[in-house]
């Protein structure tokens, strides 16, 4: 499956919709480092991975797909939640990630710049997530493709 | 202490804001998905750390994540689940599982 961008996702999100996402991360951000400051790092640490603004966009994705399918003149409840659980998947994949950047933060922080280190760690981010997620989807393609050979009348036993 | 959070809310919410508006301009959906667990909190905050404390608070603060992003992991797979076989709204299911989310990563902080 191949990666594309999709502009039009983009222009259907609201100014609201943006401001809300804009509000909570700088909430979240802040918030996270009162916490630190008042319950030391260990405490700060866990709110590194908070799903922040998770529920806002599964949200819109699932409100974007029923849009997409009242203009064709369908109720879209079920693709809307299914879209919102694709990308829950999705998000399970780069939390795998997110492991690889957190032990790599706790690594090499002590080590050496922990500015590169923190940099270098969203790049460790994306090249763990994004092969694992090329390898999911090659799985359930290929389970997909086994399940319709099982239904292809082609493959079935004719005895 | 106002100006750094005054400082921690812009950053955050540039950086948070920027990987989500990658996130909308990606298809498919669940390649898309990865940017909703993308590290935005952890990068704003861990970078702002390095700025005005040691290097040990900042891998102490990346030790400690690896519980939040165990519960990341289980949040989001135990929405997905829920969202595909019970047809619940999303944000009902997402809001309730930052319950276990918390439950999970303060577990993690006690054991």
């Amino acid at each position: 499956m191949r990666v594309s961008i999709d502009v039009s996702s983009v222009r259907r999100t609201t100014v609201f919709e943006y401001a809300i996402r804009f509000l909570l991360g700088g909430i979240i951000t802040a918030v996270t480092g009162l916490i630190a400051n008042r319950f030391g790092a260990a405490a700060g640490g866990l709110f590194l991975a908070l799903p922040a603004i998770f529920p806002a966009s599964v949200t819109l994705v699932e409100k974007h797909e029923i849009e997409k399918k009242h203009s064709t003149g369908l109720r879209g409840t079920i693709r809307g939640r299914e879209a919102a659980a694709l990308d829950a998947a999705g998000a399970a994949i780069g939390s795998i990630g997110l492991f690889g950047f957190a032990i790599f933060v706790g690594r090499f922080a002590g080590s050496y710049s922990p500015r590169t280190v923190v940099l270098s760690a969203t790049l460790i981010w994306f090249a763990t997530a994004g092969p694992i997620w090329r390898l999911h989807k090659s799985r359930m393609l290929k389970r997909f493709k086994a399940r319709l050979a099982i239904n292809d009348p082609r493959y079935r036993d004719t005895d | 202490m106002m100006s750094d959070v005054a400082t921690r809310f812009v950053v955050g919410r540039s950086i948070v804001s920027a990987f989500a508006i990658i996130g909308d301009l990606l298809k498919p959906k669940s390649f898309a998905g990865l940017f909703g667990a993308a590290p935005s909190v952890a990068l704003a905050t861990l970078l702002l750390t390095t700025y005005s404390k040691a290097a040990a608070f900042t891998a102490a603060k990346a030790h400690t994540m690896v519980g939040g992003v165990i519960a990341l992991f289980i949040y989001a797979n135990c929405i997905s689940y829920v969202l595909m076989r019970f047809n619940m709204p999303a944000l009902a299911a997402s809001a309730l599982f930052t319950l276990l989310w918390l439950g999970v990563a303060i577990g993690w902080l006690l054991a």
